[in-house]
């Protein structure tokens, strides 16, 4: 038999980001990563078995009621009722199906229902501002919830933080883990925000703020918002076996 | 065609109305171990505001199966002092036979970190430490902050530091 020479694609590891594409962990703007950011260089690694996998949640973990987050009590939260939906896919345009979505946000008077706030705000008893879901086999989501408050916050000389909803993804690895916000567009506080200056690159930036969307808007019921999310994609290195 | 991976940002302060804590759930087969230590900002204090994650083997070396989940999330009280308890992960068999000594992948969220940081715990009087190939990248005066110090039967400390002369080694891959 002739030996033959085979081409495949070896799976070795997750891309490094684009430049400019992620934060830096010092952005002196923001006040609380002067103490927390690492002074001296990432060692850099090869991924190995423990970055290539991660955690599986099973859809049977989270209920449909937990992606609605205006029907978690015994009333309708005060504010403006949203949509937001979108897609979760890889680098390389491949959805990623199955995967956990957590959320938290500020109610709409923007202050959270956490005892650590001290923001003198109202406290909504009809929201807690907490959300999850698994994406469906295209990697799609969908919450219901109201649309958040910008708040004040301590950073600086009248600082208020653009209204925005916490998201967290695991993706299929250890190493595509992602937390990030999702903002909202048209919003005069964007430009002066030191967490959404830390993203160098403009267009990186904003791919942050999600898009007000028609498709999504339910009539007569709430507004629609569009934010897709993508994860790092493979490295894929053709090789000769 | 490559898409760019959406950008980073803080989990900030308020994250347990959104991130469910969870016990490492294990089956009972193999040593308990508890760990046990404080994240330390670059003045040396407590961050309480910190949420730890990790991702292991069970005893056996395995990642995941129905039997073992084999990831944990635990958070920082008011002196940023976390704990949690699970089963010690065994040596794992990596591509072409290498192994890796027994240790556990960490990410670490908190308000003030833009990005989280990922690193590892590994255990002491380990015979497999010294040919880990992971270990060996880290400069020899750093490796010690990734190895977790015996406190008691089946108990350790480690500590997260996240900034300053006893930095804890992070990791980038």
């Amino acid at each position: 038999m002739d030996r033959q020479l085979r081409t495949k694609v070896a799976f070795s590891g997750y891309r490094r980001p684009l430049a400019g594409t992620q934060p830096d962990y010092l952005h002196p703007s923001y006040v609380s990563s002067r103490k927390r950011a690492p002074s001296k260089s990432l060692i850099a690694i090869p991924a190995t078995l423990t970055e290539l996998t991660g955690p599986r949640f099973a859809s049977e973990e989270v209920t449909t009621g937990e992606s609605d987050l205006t029907r978690q009590h015994g009333g309708a939260p005060l504010g403006e009722r949203i949509i937001v939906n979108g897609q979760v896919v890889d680098e390389d345009g491949r959805p990623v199906g199955g995967t956990l979505i957590e959320i938290w946000q500020a109610n709409a008077a923007g202050r959270y229902a956490h005892e650590s706030d001290q923001h003198d705000a109202p406290l909504d008893p009809n929201f807690s501002g907490g959300g999850r879901l698994i994406t469906n086999g295209d990697g799609r989501y969908s919450f219901t919830t109201i649309k958040p408050g910008a708040y004040p916050w301590g950073n600086h000389d009248n600082a208020w933080r653009p209204a925005h909803i916490h998201f967290s993804i695991f993706g299929p690895a250890f190493a595509t883990r992602l937390v990030t916000q999702m903002y909202f567009p048209g919003d005069p506080l964007l430009a002066a925000d030191p967490l959404w200056n830390s993203i160098a690159d403009e267009n990186a930036r904003s791919r942050l703020v999600s898009a007000f969307d028609w498709e999504t808007t339910s009539p007569g019921y709430a507004l629609g918002y569009c934010f897709n999310i993508v994860l790092r994609g493979r490295e894929q290195t053709p090789m000769e076996e | 065609m490559r898409l760019a991976a959406t950008p980073s940002q803080t989990v900030g302060p308020f994250f347990a109305i959104g991130m469910h804590t969870v016990d490492i759930a294990f089956e009972p087969a193999g040593e308990r171990l508890t760990i046990q230590g404080r994240v330390l900002d670059g003045d040396g204090n407590g961050v309480n505001d910190a949420v730890i994650e990790t991702w292991q083997t069970d005893s056996a070396g395995r990642y995941a199966d129905r039997s073992s989940r084999g990831w944990g999330r635990v958070v920082t009280d008011a002196s940023g002092t976390f704990r949690f308890s699970t089963t010690k992960p065994g040596r794992l068999m990596g591509v072409g036979d290498v192994v890796h000594a027994p240790h556990i992948a960490v990410a670490i969220f908190a308000r003030g970190l833009l990005k989280h940081l990922f690193t590892r715990i590994y255990f002491p009087d380990e015979p497999s430490n010294a040919t880990d190939h992971i270990l060996a990248l880290v400069p020899d005066d750093r490796r010690t902050t990734l190895i977790a110090r015996p406190s008691g039967p089946n108990r350790f400390e480690w500590n997260i530091v996240l900034q300053g002369k006893d930095e804890t080694a992070f990791f980038e891959f």
